[in-house]
């Protein structure tokens, strides 16, 4: 199998370049075709019945609305089907939702960068719509009136004039056969008559998930199944030269030990040897007992310090021009008030609580799969690629999630579920354990920044010029040299809303054998801290507030492109990061008298087309951090269900939290050092801070929230460990001796 | 070997290697999945169920150790979700993935058993073991204290 029939490069590299600016809602895989085929195609074809594609009503008036995105947590099974049910004025609490399939002539089914709610808004409004209209038809001419008499009321079609009623239940056989509304002319609801979008509602699975019904990618349970782990090589490259599996066949419960080879680009699987059995356990204890040698390949000398050390030798060259205003260098060279400084960054795992597993059944005839992923038409891929056979013959289950975060769209537990598969002829899952989680992980990358800047005597920036070096994630998807991640890795750095005649980006890349992938956030989790700490520390040097000194340099009402990607990105509105600014600074409210020891610290950012600000309340003693509230204004358009957005945003700060106090992935012989929550530790409820989210009521179309709320928390509590001890925090994770 | 414990109100009887851990004869053997698999080393909490009606972790617990001794999982919790826990985690719209809920859920109610009205340090110390990386520890402790009828938050 080719690599390329798995993930074409192009769209995967344009993908990702927008993935930094948060248009990643069209991640396609296509299997073969070019993109550009595919593009005109898409663009040909013709949207499906509704009444076929997403809304399916049983003539006993049940209601199933389909949801073509993968629930991971963010709450994307029930604000979708939100959207829906709006349009088609359904008695929510009736509602039933449903997992779409997999058919890519229907369903887009990859989810991530917080792209979900913000690329299916309009199309699943219209496609409410436009199974409304076909039930209003069907009800008129039942009755034989005007449809212009007819309306959509609970489920049903209401004639007023009659008082006639009819449920979509009733209605559904006739509807189907009607011919589909135009759905660029369809009429949408007046945003000031919803009921559903815009307004709290508790999240559909919510009841199976406390009652230990809900079912996860771990829990597939298919009758005669096996399980298997796979023994892979720690060291990243490194290949599988010999084992016995004598001992581990002896093991009660073993049924088969088979090595499985490496897949290389797309799916970048480590390969090894792969312990099959009746359960879990014996597979786990059948592994302990195999005997493997490796033959550790090219990066076996890489370390955390080698990669360091890399970093530092092309810190000290120029790197590539990325982006150029005015002269940054001489404005620098001449100014009084500059700031020179450096960030860094180590490797973190995503550590998603449901270890990776995938659960593969590969017969004669076709093929099921049980997987938890973020993109299961490329687990339909690979399985079809693997096995050899047609793909129309590949089921895959799309199932629940423990956590994503951008893991889940990697397609090597698929692969290696599949390999295992077509050994076994039975239904297998191969189960990860959490030291195999942590320790093949595709990490967020590496990276070093270098920020020198000047403020001029009246205040204003006078110069901007960043250097980064990283481990980029495009680097790993193209062949070397020809990689062009600072398309990508500066996210918002490269456009930031601060007004400066002399703006200057340098980028590197450095090499490294550590996969790397999405992590929350993806560039943005370390952009977002470059720009909103030294900005605080430009604030510093003015001797401003850094609150007054943002607004000042913000300025006026405009609207900046995005710089990385000018055709795709949305341009950043200053208007609107001035308003999450100046929400958060009155909810604080900022600068309000503190108990001794506290302080405050604030950042705003602009990511996956939302606008965040965040101020955080901290203080330390017995040089820990404690932070003791987190007030967060958002603005990320038309909220569809505010108790949802404010979840994420929640759930994003303690994200954020732990990259900055906990997290670090380090490697040393090649391999990473970490393997459990022992080392790489966790926040726990005692680390959480009083979290409150004020979302900006907006008519704007909705945008991205899974992760718009992890960027700025890290720049706002490290600005407010300087207000409270003038110390600042460079380098993560945060080390005690840094807060000494 | 045989083992005999009573699993949510039943006698149940698994013969299998008595140093299987309990969660993967929950798991595997008897296709209980509400309890959960993290980290295999009492790290994570995900896998919490009460024996004898203390909170303990399941993955390090060898089947042998449970013989004779009374087993709930959250499957046990009630039969419906009707347990006031349960209530208040969905009132609070706790869960995200959900995937660690069922150890916390666990965890919280063995807590109650014993500090019907815990205070922010109880529930700290309490639930210290268990990790959400989705970050529902604010929600949690709201619907903690929500089922302690608490007003202490």
């Amino acid at each position: 199998m080719s690599s390329t029939s798995l993930l074409d490069r192009r769209s995967f590299l344009r993908s990702s370049a927008a993935a930094g600016t948060g248009l990643w809602l069209g991640f396609h895989l296509p299997t073969s075709n070019a993109q550009e085929n595919e593009t005109a195609a898409k663009q040909e074809k013709k949207p499906p019945n509704p009444l076929n594609a997403w809304i399916h009503v049983s003539p006993d008036n049940h209601v199933t609305l389909i949801v073509g995105k993968s629930e991971m947590g963010q709450g994307i099974m029930t604000a979708l089907p939100m959207i829906l049910a709006e349009e088609l004025s359904l008695d929510w609490k009736s509602v039933r939702i449903q997992q779409a399939p997999t058919n890519p002539a229907i369903y887009d089914l990859g989810t991530g960068g917080s792209g979900s709610v913000a690329g299916s808004y309009l199309p699943l409004r219209r496609a409410g719509a436009a199974a409304r209209e076909m039930f209003i038809s069907a009800a008129a001419e039942h009755w034989n009136v005007n449809r212009d008499t007819c309306l959509a009321r609970d489920g049903g079609i209401l004639h007023g004039a009659r008082k006639n009623f009819l449920t979509y239940g009733e209605l559904a056989d006739a509807a189907a056969k009607l011919p589909v509304p135009d759905f660029k002319t369809v009429p949408l609801k007046n945003p000031s008559d919803f009921t559903i979008v815009g307004h709290d509602t508790h999240r559909y699975e919510v009841v199976e998930k406390v009652n230990g019904a809900a079912k996860f990618g771990i829990d597939s349970r298919v009758p005669g199944m096996q399980y298997a782990v796979i023994e892979r090589c720690p060291i990243f490259g490194g290949k599988l030269k010999s084992f016995d599996a004598a001992n581990a066949k002896a093991v009660p419960g073993v049924i088969d030990v088979f090595p499985v080879d490496p897949v290389g680009s797309t799916a970048f699987t480590a390969g090894g040897v792969a312990v099959v059995a009746d359960s879990s356990w014996a597979a786990m204890q059948g592994r302990k007992a195999l005997q493997v040698s490796w033959d550790e390949g090219p990066h076996a000398s890489e370390s955390s310090g080698s990669l360091r050390q890399q970093f530092l030798a092309n810190a000290a060259q120029p790197g590539k021009v990325v982006r150029n205003d005015g002269d940054a260098d001489a404005a620098i060279s001449s100014a009084t008030k500059k700031v020179d400084v450096v960030y860094e960054f180590p490797f973190a795992a995503h550590a998603t609580m449901e270890p990776m597993n995938c659960t593969v059944h590969i017969r004669a005839d076709g093929a099921e799969a049980w997987v938890p992923t973020q993109a299961p038409q490329w687990a339909q891929d690979v399985i079809a690629g693997v096995s050899g056979l047609p793909r129309d013959s590949v089921v895959v289950h799309t199932t629940l999630m423990g956590g994503g975060f951008g893991r889940r769209y990697m397609g090597d537990f698929v692969m290696e579920a599949a390999q295992v598969a077509k050994i076994t002829h039975k239904p297998v899952m191969v189960l990860w354990t959490r030291e195999d989680d942590m320790q093949h992980d595709f990490y967020r990358p590496s990276s070093y920044h270098r920020l020198s800047g000047a403020v001029d005597a009246n205040g204003n920036l006078a110069a901007w010029k960043h250097f980064q070096t990283s481990t980029s994630i495009d680097a790993m998807w193209s062949p070397k040299g020809k990689e062009t991640p600072e398309n990508s890795e500066f996210a918002t750095a490269i456009f930031i809303p601060y007004r400066t005649p002399n703006y200057r980006i340098e980028y590197t890349v450095a090499q490294s054998g550590v996969p790397r992938a999405w992590w929350r956030s993806v560039e943005h989790s370390t952009s977002g801290f470059v720009v909103e700490s030294f900005v605080d520390e430009l604030a510093a040097a003015a001797g401003a507030d850094p609150l007054a000194f943002r607004l000042r340099l913000i300025g006026d009402d405009r609207s900046i492109p995005d710089f990385g990607n000018p055709k795709e990105g949305k341009p950043l509105v200053t208007s609107r990061l001035k308003g999450v600014l100046n929400l958060v600074a009155q909810k604080a409210p900022w600068g309000k008298p503190l108990p001794k020891g506290h302080a405050q610290g604030i950042a705003t950012y602009y990511s996956f087309e939302s606008y965040t600000a965040c101020v955080a309340e901290v203080s330390v003693e017995n040089r820990a951090i404690k932070v003791h509230r987190l007030v967060y204004a958002v603005d990320c358009g038309r909220p569809i269900n505010p108790n949802g957005v404010a979840a994420q945003v929640e759930g994003a700060a303690i994200y954020g939290l732990s990259a900055a106090l906990y997290d670090a992935i380090t490697i040393r012989g090649g391999r990473v050092e970490q393997s459990n929550f022992n080392d790489y530790a966790m926040p726990r409820i005692a680390d959480t801070p009083k979290t409150e989210v004020y979302v900006v009521p907006s008519n704007e179309e909705p945008t991205g929230i899974g992760e718009p709320g992890l960027p700025v928390v890290v720049p706002a509590i490290c600005n407010a460990v300087f207000a409270a001890t003038g110390k600042r925090l460079r380098r993560f994770p945060i080390r005690n001796e840094d807060l000494a | 070997m045989a083992t005999t414990f009573t699993l949510n109100g039943k006698p149940t009887t698994v013969n299998v290697d008595p140093q299987m851990p309990l969660l993967w004869v929950l798991r595997d053997t008897l296709d209980l999945t509400g309890t959960k698999f993290g980290c295999g080393m009492a790290l994570c909490g995900a896998c919490t169920v009460h024996i004898n009606g203390e909170a303990a972790r399941s993955c390090i617990t060898p089947v042998s150790s449970v013989q004779g001794k009374k087993v709930t999982t959250i499957e046990g919790l009630s039969a419906d979700g009707s347990h006031p826990v349960q209530q208040a985690w969905i009132a609070e719209d706790v869960p995200q993935c959900g995937y660690c809920q069922s150890g916390q859920i666990m965890s919280a109610v063995a807590l109650l058993a014993k500090k019907p009205n815990p205070s922010d340090a109880d529930i700290d110390d309490a639930m210290s073991g268990n990790i959400c990386r989705c970050g529902t520890y604010q929600r949690i402790r709201k619907a903690i204290h929500r089922a302690a009828g608490s007003t202490n938050a």
